[in-house]
């Protein structure tokens, strides 16, 4: 059967992964080939980038170090950040990507969905979203709203609607991304994660907040997400203790979570 | 030297990078003539089934690699879409592939989420020199909305299960296919390319 996946995300400045809580003070963890090659070794199911100051400072983004990760990663690969039309993209893919996420530029120009997927095929483009609870009320039906350009700007769509507009537009997943949990370690928001998943018919991505074992798997069953992505659990110097990929996947099969098994 | 057949809509730095990781030589090859210095052919694919045969019709690359797989007899693998343009025809389009291998290409139904997107066992159905070595429950990575539906069943040499049992290998004669990514399928994925590059097409 299709097994659950867990998804390694790192936020880059200038070649080094760095850590934030909701989106602020950040502080410098590694070389972000180091950790990708050293998560790999643990048998990361996939590997996410951001390039998070790119679309900010208005650069193109940093492709030598998406090269330089693809080079020892044997997984799959997303890169986003900065990206704004399908010639970005298709230097992202040459770097050794296989798939591009877009956040910020999509709900800005959302043909650019669009234009990807119909260059490079739905299952190359994700559609990330920041998304935050504001309560329920006139053109935000959900109660959640999606926030843009590292959770700073509101953009006055609601959650649900955006996701199913991503999806006809040809986003071949969809990360659904809480900024009130983002860095906190208290688990995702599974409400806003399983209208998602319950909106949308393809693979949708938990993000943000996974600090135990439990919340990966309530995330990938309450939550009904096809996917979780974590960060601060497994690389966080804030933290006493990093588990180990290997760890938390065996703790969520013993808890029948389908996951790859490990090779030896 | 195995050539990595490059069009704009592949995955071709993908598979250079792990055939370095292995220590293989290989090369981007982007035109017909190139073909001929290469000895083995990996036809690797991510997109559409029917911007796959557009860009291999414009680089007259349809008629180099059937001249180099299907008469010289150069061992080829395909890699996802690379499996199903082996295919007479694609629901996704539609496109008219390439032909080799009777059968065609049918989408997931709605009743599973499309695209598959993850890892998933891949059940071998026969022996063969491309799956030696692998663990007794190899999962690697999919990402695909179509698989192919081969009108040979001996054509089919594996098989993984979303929405039913789907052919996720193919294998007849040197031409030789996955669905999944094998070059992003972990140490698995590798072992196949591996044992890909030591293969004589038998």
């Amino acid at each position: 059967m299709l097994t659950k996946r867990l998804i390694a995300c790192f936020d880059v400045i200038g070649g080094r992964v760095t850590k934030a809580v909701r989106f602020q003070d950040n502080i410098d963890v590694a070389p972000a080939e180091d950790l990708a090659r050293s998560l790999y070794e643990d048998q990361i199911d996939e590997i996410v980038f951001y390039d998070i100051t790119a679309s900010a400072e208005r650069r193109k983004i940093d492709l030598d170090t998406v090269r330089r990760v693809a080079e020892h990663v044997f997984v799959p690969f997303t890169v986003g950040g900065g990206i704004r039309d399908v010639d970005d993209m298709y230097e992202v893919l040459k770097a050794g990507a296989e798939k591009i996420s877009v956040d910020s530029m999509a709900v800005r120009d959302p043909d650019i969905i669009r234009h990807g997927a119909e260059a490079f095929g739905r299952q190359c483009i994700v559609l990330s979203t920041q998304v935050q609870h504001v309560g329920i009320r006139d053109g935000i039906p959900s109660g959640y709203e999606v926030f843009i350009d590292g959770a700073r700007t509101a953009t006055g769509l609601d959650a649900i609607d955006w996701v199913r507009r991503g999806e006809e537009l040809g986003a071949g997943e969809i990360v659904v991304n809480s900024i009130d949990r983002d860095g906190t370690g208290d688990g995702y928001e599974l409400d806003i994660t399983r209208a998602v998943a319950d909106s949308v018919n393809v693979p949708v991505i938990a993000s943000g907040g996974a600090g135990t074992v439990e919340h990966i798997a309530d995330g990938l069953t309450a939550g009904g997400a096809q996917a979780a992505i974590i960060s601060s659990m497994l690389y966080s110097p804030r933290l006493d203790r990093n588990p180990s990929v290997r760890e938390l996947k065996g703790a969520l099969i013993a808890r029948g979570v389908p996951m790859r098994p490990w090779v030896d | 030297m195995i050539g990595v057949v490059d069009y704009r809509a592949g995955n071709a730095p993908s598979v250079m990078f792990a055939l370095a990781r292995l220590g293989l030589d290989a090369r981007l090859v982007a035109g017909a003539a190139e073909l001929d210095a290469v000895d083995r052919i990996i036809l690797p694919g991510v997109g559409a089934a029917r911007a796959t045969i557009d860009s291999l019709v414009e680089t007259g690359m349809v008629d180099a690699l059937r001249r180099r797989a299907l008469v010289d007899g150069a061992p080829f693998l395909g890699i996802c879409i690379g499996l199903q343009v082996l295919f007479e025809r694609s629901e996704e389009g539609p496109a008219e592939c390439l032909g080799w291998l009777p059968g065609e290409v049918r989408r997931f139904p709605d009743s599973v989420r499309v695209p598959q997107i993850g890892w998933n066992l891949v059940r071998a159905t026969r022996d063969h020199a491309l799956t030696t070595g692998l663990p007794a429950e190899p999962y690697c990575y999919f990402v695909n909305s179509y698989h192919a539906v081969p009108a040979d069943p001996t054509a089919v040499l594996a098989t993984t299960d979303y929405a039913g049992a789907f052919c996720s290998m193919v294998a007849h004669g040197n031409v030789a296919a996955t669905q999944f990514h094998a070059e992003k399928s972990g140490e698995v994925g590798l072992r196949i390319l591996r044992n890909f590059a030591a293969w004589d097409g038998a």
